[in-house]
This record gives C-alpha cells, structure tokens and sequence, in this order.
C-alpha cells in the first residue's frame, strides 16, 4: 500500500462522518483473516447459510452465474468463475497477481474520508484485506451476472472490505451482491468500501440486497468513476431490520455523455434507522444521472433519503424523485433532495412526496374482498416493487423474484 | 329477498344525506336509480357497500337475510355484494392481473385462470394490459371495462355499478352492456336467475342495452318515484328532472 494512503488513514482514524451516528469500532472484534476454511464448491455453505444467501440473491447452486465470490467474516472462503471475459477473485489474490491494480486502491474513495475508511485501510496494511476484484475484458459482453456475498457469521464481528471493480472499455458486466448475517449473530459491523472503474463506453449494473441482523451496524463507503459514454446502473433493496445504515454513495460522472441511474427501494422496519443517499457529480459534458428512491417506514423505523445531484458543466440533465410512505406514527422519512447547478444551460429537478396512504385506495380494494390490513400490505408492496430499469430481460426478471420476495415481509 | 333496506336514514360528515329510504331487490330483478347530481345516489350505493364515512342513523340493511348494517365492507363483498366504480383510484405497484386472481378466489402466484383471460379478451384486453397497474393512466373506457372484468372474476350476487356508461363511447356501452348482462343472467329465464343488480345512471344510455325491471327516483335524499323504467325514462328526457319532481310531488 502507498504510503501515502497509510498517512492519511492514521490522520484519519478519530474522523466521524458527517452522516449517521458515531460508533464505538472498539466494541468489535477484528479477526484475522483465515479463520474460516475455504470450501470447494458455493454448494458446501452450511445449510442454514445457505438459505440466507438465496434471500439476498446469492444462488450456490450458481445456475446461470458467470462467477461467484463469498466472503465470512474476514476471510474470502470460495470464489470460482464461469466465464471467460470477466474475473472475480479475492481482492488479496488479485493485488498479488496484478501489480498495476495498486493504482486502483483508494482512488474514487479516499482513504481519509472518515474513521471508518480509515480503520479499512490501516487493517488493509497489516495485510488483512477482504472485499473481491473484479473485471470486465475490454469489448466483451457478459449477460449472466457475477455475484458475491458478504456474510457476517460470528458475533461482534467487524467486518472490514474492499472491493474494486473495473469495467475495461466497451465492456458490460452484470453484478448481484448480497450481505448478510448467520441467523445466530445479532450484532456486528459491516465497513465496505467499494471503487467502481466504468470505462468508456462500458456498462455495468450492481443489485445490492441487505438482510442483517437486528442489532448490526453498516457503513459502507463507495466511490464510481463513470468514463465517456458510460454507464452505471446502481439498485439496493433493503426491507428486513438492522440496527442503522449510512450510506452515501458518489457516482463522479466525468466522461462525456455518461450515464448514472440510482434506484433504492428502502423498507424501515422495527427500530432500524437507515441513512441512505445517492450523489452524482455530473462533470462531463451531456451525462445525465437519474435517482429514484422509494422509502416505507413502519413500527419505531427512521429513514432519511437523501440525494444529491451537482451539475457542474453545461449540458447536462440530473432527476431526483424521492417518493415516501409514513406508516406508524413512531416512524419517520426525512427526505432530503438538494440540486447544485453550477453552470449554465443544465437542467435539473427533483420531486418529493412524503405521505400516508390513500385511505380511497384501501376502500377500493376492501370492495374487492381484501381486509384492510391485507389492502395496505398489497398498495405498500406495490408502492416499493417500482420497476427496475436497466437490467437485461432474464436478470430483470429475476430481480423482480428477488424483490417480491423481500417484499413479501413488509 | 335478496336486498332489503328498510327506513334507512344515512349521515355523511354530520349531513344527513338520506331518509325514509325503502328497497327491497329481489334476486332475478335489475333496478335503476335515477336521479339528478347531488340527490344522494353515490351515498345509497357507498352505504350499502359499507364505506366509513357513511353513517347508518337508522333503519337497516339486510343481505341474503342477514343484517349487514355494521359489517366492514370486507364482509359484505364476501358474502356476494360487487361494485362497479364511477371514478377508482389509480393504485401504483398493484397489478391489475393480480387483483384479477385475488377476487377469482386465487392466490397472486397462481397462473390467472384461463376463463378470466378469455372474458379480458373479449373486453379488448390483452395479457400486456392485464399488466398494467390497476387504473393508472386508463383510458374512461379501460377503466368501465376492467371495472366490470374484475366483478366477472369475483361473480357476486348482488352487483352495484355506478354510472357504467359515463364517458364511454357507443360502441363500448354496446360492449360493456353486453357483460353486464353476462353478470345479471339476462340469457336465463328470470324465475331461474340468482342474481340481482342496481344501476346507478344519470342519463339512462346505458338502459337501452340492459334491461331493468324497476326504476327509482331519487331526490333529496328521498326515493321519490318508483315504477316502470321505460315511462320513468322518458318522462324524464322530455321533461327532465323537474317535471319528473313535479310528477312525483302530485303523486
């Protein structure tokens, strides 16, 4: 690791973020890296492992996978690859294999952007680096999606990540990635830093789906750099409780007519508190960024949605639509869209709509026989199943599956 | 008696909107409430659906000879009552295939039966639409039509459709009238039919394709005049409301 990164993470390590609560990192665990046994087929995760990958779309049977990669706790304990165009390996494997990747580190998040980017990088320094690499070879077209999970198995656990992902020029490259908890740990806490390479003329869609544990802690860190003609189509799906979340990820859309979609559909249940924003700095001429969230807080949930669009440049369009649903009265959505123009001729907007629900859209489907709890339940879930755009048919399809299917406990 | 209501007076936001009301509907029988705009017909109709804002202050409601007057609207569709909405909400997210299945007694996962997608056919409804979530941006005539798809999935027994020809263009009403008839039996003989429906319409288009047996006037919140439909009808095209309030006054 340069040394530079080091100084700066040491700076760094009492830095509190300026979003979501400040957390006690002494009160985790760090294991080491190795703890768990590496397994030889996705099949051999235990059972009751199993069934929690599938709930985030982790598939071990890996039908119709170009790759796969499954980290516990610490330690990166399978990665296998289908196919030819694109590589998916540990991030520590990777940066033995390829020497120039070294330039890939810390470039889209920096290392000193709170106390938690910095913990990450000082832990990846004594050499215990999670977190995947993948790739995408230039001109090549990968329509099965890779998938990796980050699995949090022991209790108290601080799991720390870096992932990096280059989409090589021309390319397209699918990603479905799911984290979660064992069924048996109820805290732990999840530092993932993820850097996104896009280059020009690539295309890459990431679907994220979290399932924690009620009392896990999850600040995640991401950063993509989106290069001429390029696209990045981001999806997170949310709907099982969690102590907190903050998130915020930044797309820098600095490529000509580059393309940046953001798509969240956040569910707020028991006490959860989820701080989750999308930002696009739009810096090359013609690119344009879409971001649409849908948020449902029940039981004592708080959700703030944030979005954050800067156009910088001339010619460049930017939509934000944050749309909110307050079901109990001990919840809240707080939604926070804010639009920096700093140029001429752009065009940007945003709309927010934070309510209850239709008390005549309840009435319409009582008359249809529904009760009324089974009306809100049905009016909630279509609310949050909004169409995810961007995806290839067959993944599209299956996204929808996955959707319901996380939907099915709100 | 299929339907009997019986000295019903109904409160809507502390405003009694009806009184003295009377209707028996037998099964078998369609019956037509006319009346002009603001009479109290969408609050007869809300009431005996059971909506919450319609508040019972006296008489009741009886269905299948059951007292159905403080059921929730959930009950009252189960024990056979179906409704065709003048103006439903758009419901973003839910499908209109889904609720299709969910009133056909099937469940979201099933494959919707195929007798149901052979009635939205005949509708002029394709699988794509089928799709769509339920009302939003209908067209005034998809909205009719997948109105009365849904009560041919749910069969009721006792079916209310306000205005179903409102907005609706001729050669649709033709089309609309002609399921509506499905519903209420017309190809079976009346002694044999099980079925009742009441029509709710301003302008009566839509009686030249159903036939009713029994028509109502409804004014002030009162049913004022109640006999042949056909000499109703056409008191009230040539004289219009007025002369038919005349006429029910003298009576």
């Amino acid at each position: 690791m340069l040394p530079d990164t080091i100084k700066k993470a040491e700076k760094a390590k009492e830095k509190k973020s300026p979003y979501g609560y400040d957390i006690d990192l002494e009160k985790f665990i760090k294991e080491e890296a190795g703890e768990h046994e590496r397994i030889n087929k996705a099949t051999e995760v235990p059972k009751k492992m199993r069934n929690t990958l599938l709930k985030v779309g982790v598939d071990p049977t890996e039908k119709e996978r170009a790759g796969t990669f499954i980290q516990v706790d610490q330690t990166g304990i399978y990665s296998s690859q289908a196919s030819k165009t694109v590589e998916i390996m540990g991030l520590n494997l990777a940066l033995e294999k390829y020497n120039w990747l070294k330039d890939y580190m810390w470039k889209v998040v920096a290392p000193d952007t709170d106390k938690y980017t910095a913990h990450t990088a000082l832990r990846e320094s004594e050499g215990n680096i999670g977190g995947y690499f993948i790739r995408s070879k230039p001109n090549s077209r990968e329509i099965f999606p890779l998938q990796a999970c980050m699995f949090i198995g022991d209790e108290r656990v601080m799991q720390t990540l870096h992932n990096i992902i280059i989409a090589e020029e021309n390319s397209e490259l699918h990603i479905i990635t799911g984290c979660a908890t064992g069924e048996d740990v109820s805290s732990a806490l999840h530092l993932g830093i993820t850097e996104f390479y896009i280059k020009k003329g690539a295309k890459v869609t990431y679907t994220m789906i979290h399932n924690w544990a009620e009392q896990v802690e999850v600040r995640p860190r991401t950063g993509i750099l989106v290069g001429d003609n390029a696209t990045f189509i981001n999806n997170y799906i949310l709907t099982s409780p969690v102590k907190s979340i903050q998130s915020y990820p930044t797309a820098y859309c600095t490529g000509e007519n580059s393309r940046v979609v953001f798509q969240s559909i956040l569910g707020g249940r028991k006490e959860s508190i989820l701080d989750m924003g999308s930002r696009v700095i739009l810096d090359g001429k013609g690119s344009s960024a879409e971001i649409v969230s849908r948020a449902v807080s029940k039981d004592k949930s708080e959700i703030y949605s944030r979005g954050h669009l800067a156009g910088r440049v001339p010619e460049v369009k930017g939509h934000l639509e944050c749309h909110g649903l307050v079901l109990s009265d001990d919840s809240m959505i707080y939604a926070v869209p804010e639009l920096v123009g700093s140029a001429t001729d752009l065009e940007m907007s945003h709309e927010a709509a934070v309510g209850k629900i239709a008390e005549e859209e309840i009435l319409y489907l009582t008359s249809r026989g529904l009760t009324e709890e089974e009306a809100a339940s049905m009016i909630v879930r279509g609310f949050l199943s909004m169409d995810i755009k961007g995806l290839p048919p067959e993944l599209a399809e299956e996204t929808k599956r996955m959707l319901d299917m996380s939907l099915k406990g709100m | 008696m299929l339907l009997e209501i019986t000295d019903l007076a109904v409160e809507v936001e502390g405003k009694e909107v009806l009184e003295d009301i009377d209707l028996y509907i037998d099964k078998g029988e369609t019956h037509v409430l006319l009346g002009p705009n603001g009479s109290g017909k969408s609050t007869l109709f809300m009431t005996i659906l059971g909506f919450p804002k319609y508040k019972v202050k006296k008489g009741e409601i009886i269905f299948k000879g059951k007292d159905i007057t403080e059921l929730p609207t959930t009950e009252r569709v189960r024990m056979g009552i179906g409704v065709s909405f003048q103006n439903p909400p758009p419901i973003r997210g839910v499908k209109l295939i889904d609720l299709l299945k969910i009133e056909n007694g099937q469940t979201v996962e099933e494959e919707l039966n195929p007798e149901i997608m052979e009635t939205a056919k005949k509708l002029k409804f394709d699988e794509r639409f089928l799709e769509r979530d339920v009302n939003m941006g209908f067209s005034g005539g998809e909205v009719k039509r997948s109105e009365i798809l849904q009560l041919l999935a749910q069969k009721p027994d006792f079916i209310m459709f306000d205005e179903p020809d409102s907005g609706v263009d001729i050669e649709n009403v033709e089309l609309l009238a002609e399921e509506i008839n499905t519903l209420l039996e017309k190809d079976k003989k009346p002694g044999q039919r099980q079925r009742a429906g009441l029509l709710i319409t301003h302008l009566g288009y839509i009686l030249n394709f159903v036939r009713a047996d029994i028509a109502h006037v409804l004014l002030d919140g009162k049913i004022a005049c109640t006999g042949n439909p056909k000499e109703i009808l056409d008191d009230i095209r040539t004289e219009g409301f007025n002369g038919c309030v005349r006429c029910c006054q003298t009576q």
